[in-house]
């Protein structure tokens, strides 16, 4: 049953790139689409096949990916059903740390600039965790939230402080900062997927672990499981998933809160299960918002994060008002 | 002698109960605000002695320094005080109905509610209504993010816990809506957007900033001061303030407005200023305690003097670029924030 469901949710994501491939604000008549894969002969749509829609197919679907994985493991280490890279504060200290990185640091190869993210996401991460989860009664979900969106907040102003005393690179950051999968070449997730792929690895090794670790912390050590390095392995995925996530496309928002969501109501609370549904029902959520982004104010395209926000919102609301944050 | 001192007034009915030990709190926070003022006013690329800047302030001055004070220099420093006030106040109504010490504007939404109304005036009206227009939609946007806050929020009843989940939601919506609009426009209103959703009071001027402002605060912190003993009897927690009588869900409404209102305007002028809402009350409460009577006050005064001191870091410490006040507000208000959640930890 849920092998079937997992199943075909990657025939829908195959198609749904494959849509992402063929439809955009140029129109491609599909033979070309087809014909720049099978005799390549490099006129100009081959060239935007080749060079603009797989690479932004591919980034967002990996990027999708990783986000709602990230999300779903840091809903287990906080107990906490609106934990995500975005509320936590981890884009958006991943998002500074790269823009200083670009302009304070002069970095440029695309490898620096993942560094510096993932050095971000740690750093503002580590804070929020360690600071939301001090005292007796250890993490509550108004000490996180709070601590998450303060950081975001630090980090975004900061951010914007920058960007208006250099006065330089308002177009591209800006795009960048609210995340967007446009206009990247291939480069900028060649750079990324190896950070991505240890992420992901380790979160599927961790799965069958997470199960008893969701069970509490005293059940768990009580069963003989180390939590301590459990979580330590997890915030390293997370780290790994989220920060090259922001390397490659920008601070996403909620991606990391709808799909977990909607991977538990569809494959259940086994984290064997829902941790590869939520790879694949991420990248989906993220190709399939990027494809809207194009045709909602057509010719202009709207950032894929402001499309994941406008969805994630009636999420958000409605996991806060369901009681389960509060139980 | 008594450690109280109680004013009273026979109509309209109210009265204050203040602590002798307040009174003298409030009245050298009142000093050094004074004294801020004037010491600020003649900070600046041409320096005036502090005297030189009353006697200018009094018109007896030289002409020269007269024109650079009460012209070019004084509606920034007034701006700071008026703005700094607003947002402090705000931020205490706000944390008392909350009832967690962490709460502000910044986190509950209605900062990036304003910011988006401010950007969208900038983008859609800008051409067409004059300028001075731009406070009502930063206002109209504050009040818009808290109506579908407390809508949102609302189950037989508005729990606090259930405010700030959905205001730090909306907050981050609202902030990307803001960011498409100021990508899809021109590069000059990139930038006067978002110096706007950073926060700063340069350039600001008698006619078009401090007239605009100084109604709704004159207005709007007496209200908040009378209403303040609603938030004294909400800080005890729903049922034992509606066993005493108190009508918590409609003083709740009040209170609300009242502070998204103060806040809205402050940001109409100043801009996203952050983490004022979030210091100034804390400050204030380490002086005064927690009865609203003498919190009120010595949070304007604290935030008057915190936005004042970062306006002019902002001002003078990378001169002769002039960094937005909010990215000093942000730098100090951060390492607060993280030292309040220690303070708090077991609360």
């Amino acid at each position: 049953m849920r092998l079937t469901g997992i199943v075909l949710f990657m025939t829908l994501l195959a198609f749904a790139v494959l849509c992402s491939i063929a439809f955009g604000t140029a129109d491609i008549p599909l033979r070309h689409v087809i014909g720049s894969f099978t005799g390549y002969s490099g006129t100009q749509e081959q060239l935007i096949i080749r060079t603009a829609r797989v690479p932004r197919a591919l980034i967002a679907a990996s990027v999708g990916a990783c986000l709602a994985v990230a999300g779903a493991l840091m809903q287990v280490i906080a107990r906490n059903p609106i934990a995500s890279p975005s509320t936590f504060g981890v884009n958006a200290g991943a998002a500074f740390f790269a823009v200083i990185g670009a302009g304070l640091l002069g970095f440029e190869s695309m490898q620096a600039q993942t560094w510096m993210a993932l050095a971000g996401a740690g750093i503002s991460g580590l804070i929020v965790f360690v600071m939301g989860s001090m005292g007796k009664d250890g993490m509550t979900p108004v000490k996180i939230t709070l601590a998450g969106a303060s950081i975001a907040a630090f980090f975004a102003s900061v951010t914007q402080g920058y960007m208006l005393t250099s006065g330089k690179m308002f177009d591209q950051v800006l795009v960048w900062l609210v995340g967007s999968v446009a206009g990247r070449e291939m480069n900028a997730l060649t750079a990324v997927l190896p950070y991505m792929g240890i992420g992901m690895l380790l979160a599927l090794v961790l799965s069958r672990h997470l199960n008893v670790l969701a069970m509490g912390d005293d059940i768990a050590q009580g069963l003989g499981q180390s939590t301590a390095r459990m979580k330590g392995a997890a915030a390293l995925s997370i780290i790994l998933l989220a920060g090259a996530s922001v390397a490659a496309a920008g601070p996403v928002a909620f991606v990391g809160i709808i799909v977990p969501h909607v991977a538990r109501r569809i494959a259940g609370s086994d984290y064997r299960w829902m941790i590869p549904y939520c790879a694949v029902l991420g990248a989906l959520l993220l190709v399939t918002a990027d494809l809207g982004s194009r045709y909602i104010a057509m010719p202009k395209e709207v950032p894929v994060g402001v499309m994941t926000a406008v969805i994630g919102v009636p999420f958000f609301v409605y996991i806060a008002r369901s009681g389960r944050v509060t139980r | 002698m008594s450690r109280y001192r109680s004013l009273r007034m026979d109509r309209p009915r109210l009265s204050f109960l203040l602590e002798r030990r307040t009174t003298w709190v409030l009245v050298i926070l009142a000093l050094l605000c004074a004294a801020m003022m004037i010491v600020s006013t003649g900070i600046g690329s041409l320096y005036v002695s502090p005297l030189e800047v009353i006697r200018s302030i009094a018109g007896k001055g030289t002409a020269a320094h007269e024109v650079i004070v009460n012209k070019l220099r004084l509606p920034r420093i007034v701006i700071a005080v008026l703005v700094g006030a607003s947002l402090a106040v705000a931020g205490a109504i706000l944390q008392g109905l909350v009832r967690n010490p962490l709460a502000s504007p910044d986190v509950t939404g209605i900062t990036e509610g304003a910011s988006l109304g401010a950007v969208l005036f900038l983008f859609l009206l800008g051409g067409s209504v004059p300028i001075s227009w731009m406070p009502v939609s930063a206002i109209g946007g504050a009040f818009a993010v808290t109506a579908l806050l407390y809508l949102l929020s609302w189950r037989g009843g508005v729990s606090p816990l259930r405010l700030v989940l959905i205001g730090t939601g909306l907050s981050a919506a609202f902030k990307s809506l803001s960011y498409m609009l100021i990508i899809s426009g021109p590069l000059i209103l990139t930038v006067k957007s978002l110096t706007f959703m950073t926060g700063s009071i340069y350039g600001v001027s008698w006619e078009k900033d401090v007239y605009t402002l100084l109604p709704w605060v004159a207005a709007l912190l007496p209200l908040a001061w009378f209403q303040a003993r609603h938030v004294n009897i909400q800080a005890l927690g729903d049922e034992v303030a509606g066993s005493a009588g108190a009508h918590v869900q409609r003083s709740r409404l009040i209170l609300l407005l009242l502070s998204v209102a103060l806040a809205g305007a402050a940001i109409a002028i100043g801009g996203a200023i952050s983490f004022i809402g979030l210091m100034a009350p804390h400050m204030a409460r380490k002086l005064v305690g927690s009865s609203f009577g003498g919190l009120l006050p010595a949070s304007a005064l604290i935030g008057a003097i915190i936005l004042l001191t970062a306006d002019l870091a902002a001002r003078t410490a990378f001169s002769p670029l002039d960094i937005p006040a909010g990215v000093f507000t942000a730098a100090i208000g951060a390492p607060f924030f993280l030292y309040m959640l220690y303070r708090h930890r077991n609360s």
